[in-house]
């Protein structure tokens, strides 16, 4: 804890806990083979906490400092830092609310500072892989006790009394046998003075006393700023001298730059200079795309000079990218064997000798992230040093490319966090930073790159397009004894190495080798397939096609023997057990230890009764309309949907009522929870209804939201009702951002089912569903 | 020299008169409250009020709003304190929040239109502004709330 003036100069403190610096940030970190394994201070003893997590695994790991996270003025004003990036799930609230919680603060008297790109001093920072609950939950309530115990030892020692008769209650320090009182503020430059206590020995609060943790009555810090217009996101920023800049990149993943004439460009009123931007072959991680820039003095004199580029391309090696022609090689692949990922019986035999075979073939074509803002960054490099303004998920990574860019050391390169408007996993990329960077630095002056919406749709990191073939097996009585189980997709490993052709482990076990049936033959396999774009994390990733193939074929099933839909998923999932894969060789489980987070089938049981009973699962229904259900695990959470669909004659579907329920542990915010899972129907059905980023002469076709939609108000579910599990005593916290897109699509489609009698296995739905 | 009053100011531009409103607004008056989206009037992240109309201020010209009187979320209420602005803070509307200043001075302008919307009619007139995150149901029950009373 530091005791501060201004909390302002809260960066100048820069003592920290660290046991390790890792050497390097490998590529292959999010590929979920970690480069350098740091430990820094590690969470409490198992005895004390029951579950560990993965978060020491994380590059640069985690720092539990008070120091570094929370400092109190004179007037008692507590700051605590948010080192996790804000894009929507209101981590920049949840965090923070924590340290409070345990801290005994009053949270109307807390501020929040958002932390700058530093993993060294603040540890891992990425916020993906919806794991910023799960891996600091313990240490952010580490951090407020251990502030609050300085503070009790610098009130005891004031009072000359021993510290275990003091007691911290709401910004205070009270010391009841007397009567005595002292404000946060007035033992706070005491309190700096305070050893630091021990991890081991700190008391952490009861859960029956928590006033905030579990309520979910806090509103999100920025709530004000976002409803009046001054919350501050990466478009947002401006500095004196400041450039607006547009960049025409090249239209053909791998293309390059052959020759370009500005002459027109620069005669659009405003437009200064027109210049090339370096790229990068591909693949190369996030590293920029080159093409050319349009400096002027406005973003839109920029966008007016741009169009008027005359632009050579050479479109290089996946100029015959062609989405029909793809979809077929990736059809013929899923129906030949391949790289069996897991194992257990003989699946191949038991189709043989089944009764009845079923099976089905599952496409999802690429998506885009279209997050409401696009990307952009603001960057002033001057005098070897570089200072970024941005909306990034990696902060700590961006200023580590940034340097690696820019060529300086990582300590000359301040990476400013902003708010995010939307992430969804295309600002875990930070090439429109780097852009930015390389453009300041030839300039000699700040810049602004703004990407227009055509822009985002033509040069993201796309989400993979894939064919996902099930072949289920039964006897004779109906019970489904084989389960082959074939995943063809791009693998987001193409974007960091050529050549690569099978999906990584973090994407098998993303609803592949992870499948929780109870079935005696079970084989998974991955047949190869190359990439011919930059294909990257999109929110939920490959759970959004394998929960769409395994929980629609669960319908098909159901439909083939007769049986109630729900009743057919109980019965695959089988008897309530912890599962062992033990035929699989890298089981990622999400990063996290399975000792701690394993598929225990009595929690998605569980979450699969909760929906059916709350929401009515069953209940009659007019002509037209039906019910599907789905659940997946990803993320680590147990997530069940009940659609309700109804289609009219005409085709036009519309959602009177979603009910979800979610198992995600031992939670913080649960109004927070709520949000996030009204939010994944919504990007559920817009992927279910109209998500396709097609390829054609290696460019993506569509550009804006005409032709890349997404649901709007008139189309949305009329409610969305969220079920959440309370959690066990000791049920470590899981994901909550990205585990409720899954399981909505294959809900919406078995509710199609059960309306209309048409089983759709290729999405988007468009118009399969018309005449 | 174009003039144009914005949030009761007077100002004056003499530029391209072609230039977007939006660009004028957000990178030569500097009021960022008014966001970028699509650029081509789908999704409504720019919505302003000019006069007493919502428009989209990507596809409108800064010569389009000469002598006009234009309104942006920061000039919505003087202490932001509009009947909108406290239903969606009540409501806790935003995710990422990016879409909701554009959100906001669209439902304004509905409001000002009729004082009572339906929830058909608050579907309807909120449909050409887009939220990825999906805060779609809260929106539509902070709208109605906002013409209920806070």
């Amino acid at each position: 804890m530091n005791f501060i003036e201004n909390p302002k100069k809260l960066r100048g403190f820069e003592k920290h806990v660290r046991i390790e610096k890792v050497s390097r940030r490998s590529i292959l970190k999010g590929l979920g083979i970690t480069g350098g394994f740091v430990l820094a201070a590690p969470v409490m003893s198992r005895q004390a906490l029951a579950y560990e997590t993965g978060a020491g695994k994380m590059p640069h790991g985690v720092v539990v400092d008070p120091r570094v996270f929370v400092a109190i003025a004179p007037d008692g004003i507590v700051t605590i830092v948010a080192h996790r990036s804000e894009m929507g799930t209101g981590v920049r609230t949840s965090l923070p609310l924590i340290v409070a919680e345990e801290l005994e603060a009053d949270w109307t008297k807390v501020r929040v500072q958002q932390a700058h790109g530093d993993e060294v001093k603040f540890g891992n920072q990425d916020t993906d892989g919806s794991r910023s609950t799960r891996h600091y939950l313990i240490p952010m309530r580490q951090i407020g006790a251990s502030a609050r115990t300085m503070l009790e030892q610098a009130a005891a020692k004031r009072w000359g009394v021993p510290a275990t008769e003091v007691k911290a209650v709401n910004h205070e320090v009270v010391h009841s046998a007397t009567s005595r009182k002292l404000g946060f503020g007035e033992l706070a430059a005491d309190a700096a003075r305070e050893p630091l206590p021990s991890i081991e020995g700190l008391k952490l609060k009861d859960p029956k006393d928590f006033r905030y943790l579990t309520k979910g009555q806090v509103s999100i810090v920025d709530l004000r700023d976002i409803t009046t217009g001054r919350a501050r996101y990466g478009a947002d920023v401006r500095l004196p001298g400041m450039k607006y800049a547009v960049i025409a990149r090249p239209p053909v993943t791998g293309g390059k730059l052959v020759s370009f004439d500005p002459a027109e460009a620069l005669k659009v009123p405003g437009v200064e200079k027109v210049m090339e931007v370096r790229g990068w072959p591909w693949p190369s991680k996030f590293q920029p795309l080159g093409g050319v820039a349009v400096i002027a003095r406005n973003t839109g004199a920029a966008i007016k000079g741009r169009d008027a580029l005359k632009i050579v391309w050479d479109d290089g090696p996946n100029g015959k990218y062609e989405s029909v022609a793809y979809r077929k090689e990736l059809e013929e692949a899923s129906r030949k064997p391949g790289l069996v990922v897991r194992k257990e019986g003989d699946a191949d035999a038991a189709l043989k000798t089944a009764d009845k075979v079923i099976v089905g073939e599952y496409y999802i074509p690429h998506l885009a992230h279209v997050s409401m803002e696009p990307p952009v960054a603001v960057a002033n490099v001057k005098d070897g040093k570089a200072e970024i303004w941005a909306p990034v998920q990696s902060p700590g990574g961006t200023r580590e490319d940034v340097a690696k860019t820019l060529g300086i050391p990582e300590d000359s390169v301040s990476v400013n966090v902003t708010l995010l408007g939307g992430g969804f996993g295309r600002k875990s990329k930070c090439d429109f930073a780097l852009e930015a960077a390389l453009l300041s630095k030839e300039l000699g002056a700040p810049v602004k790159v703004q990407w227009t919406r055509e822009d985002d749709i033509h040069n993201g990191f796309l989400h993979t397009v894939s064919v996902e073939r099930i072949e289920a097996g039964l006897d004779k009585s109906g019970k489904v004894i084989a389960w082959r189980h074939r995943s063809v997709a791009p693998s987001i490993a193409s974007t960091f190495a050529a050549g690569t052709v099978h999906q990584a482990p973090f994407e098998l076990g993303m609803g592949l080798v992870d499948m929780p049936f109870e079935i005696a033959n079970i084989s998974c396999e991955n047949p190869e397939a190359a990439a011919h774009t930059r294909i990257g994390w999109f929110r939920s990733v490959s759970n959004i096609p394998r929960a769409f193939a395994v929980q629609s074929m669960v319908g098909e099933i159901a439909q083939a023997t007769g049986r109630d839909p729900k009743d057919m998923l109980l019965e695959l999932i089988g008897s309530p057990r912890i599962i062992k894969l033990d035929s699989v060789k890298d089981l990622w489980n999400y990063g996290e230890p399975y000792d701690s987070y394993p598929i225990d089938t009595a929690r998605m049981r569980k979450v699969v009764e909760l929906v059916a009973e709350k929401g009515e699962w069953g209940r009659s229904l007019p002509k037209g309309r039906g019910l599907g259900i789905a659940v997946h695990r990803s993320f680590v959470s147990y997530i069940a949907t009940i659609v309700e669909v109804a289609v009219d004659d005409k085709g036009k579907l519309t959602i009177p009522r979603v009910d979800t329920a979610i198992d995600c542990g031992t939670y913080v915010n649960p109004e927070r929870i709520h949000s996030q899972i009204e939010g994944a129907a919504i990007m559920g059905l817009s992927l279910a209804k109209y998500g396709e980023i097609t390829f054609k002469d290696g460019k993506v076709q569509q550009k804006n939201y005409d032709d890349f939609p997404v649901i709007r108000m008139d189309e949305s579910p009329l409610v969305t009702n969220v079920h959440i599990v309370p959690p066990g005593a000791d049920t470590p916290p899981s994901g909550v951002g990205e585990p409720g897109v899954p399981p909505f699509a294959p809900a919406l489609i078995n509710a199609i089912f059960a309306a209309t009698g048409k089983r759709i296995r290729s999405l988007p739905i468009g118009k399969q569903l018309e005449a | 020299m174009i003039k144009i009053k914005i949030n009761g100011q007077e100002q004056s531009w003499d530029g391209d008169p072609d230039l977007p409103l939006l660009w004028y607004l957000r990178d030569e008056a500097g009021l960022t409250g008014t966001k970028y989206g699509c650029g081509q009037a789908l999704c409504g992240a720019c919505t302003v009020i000019v006069d007493k109309e919502a428009v989209r201020a990507c596809i409108t010209s800064i010569n389009d709003v000469a002598g006009r009187e234009v309104t942006t979320i920061e000039g919505l209420h003087p202490s932001g304190d509009h009947p909108v602005q406290k239903a969606w803070r009540q409501l806790n509307v935003p995710q990422c929040g990016f879409c909701q200043a554009g959100q906001i001075m669209q439902a304004a302008a509905l409001l000002m239109d009729n004082q009572k919307p339906s929830h058909d009619q608050i579907r309807e007139a909120m449909s050409g502004n887009i939220c990825r995150c999906g805060c779609y149901q809260r929106i539509e029950n902070a709208v109605h709330l906002a013409s209920t009373g806070v």
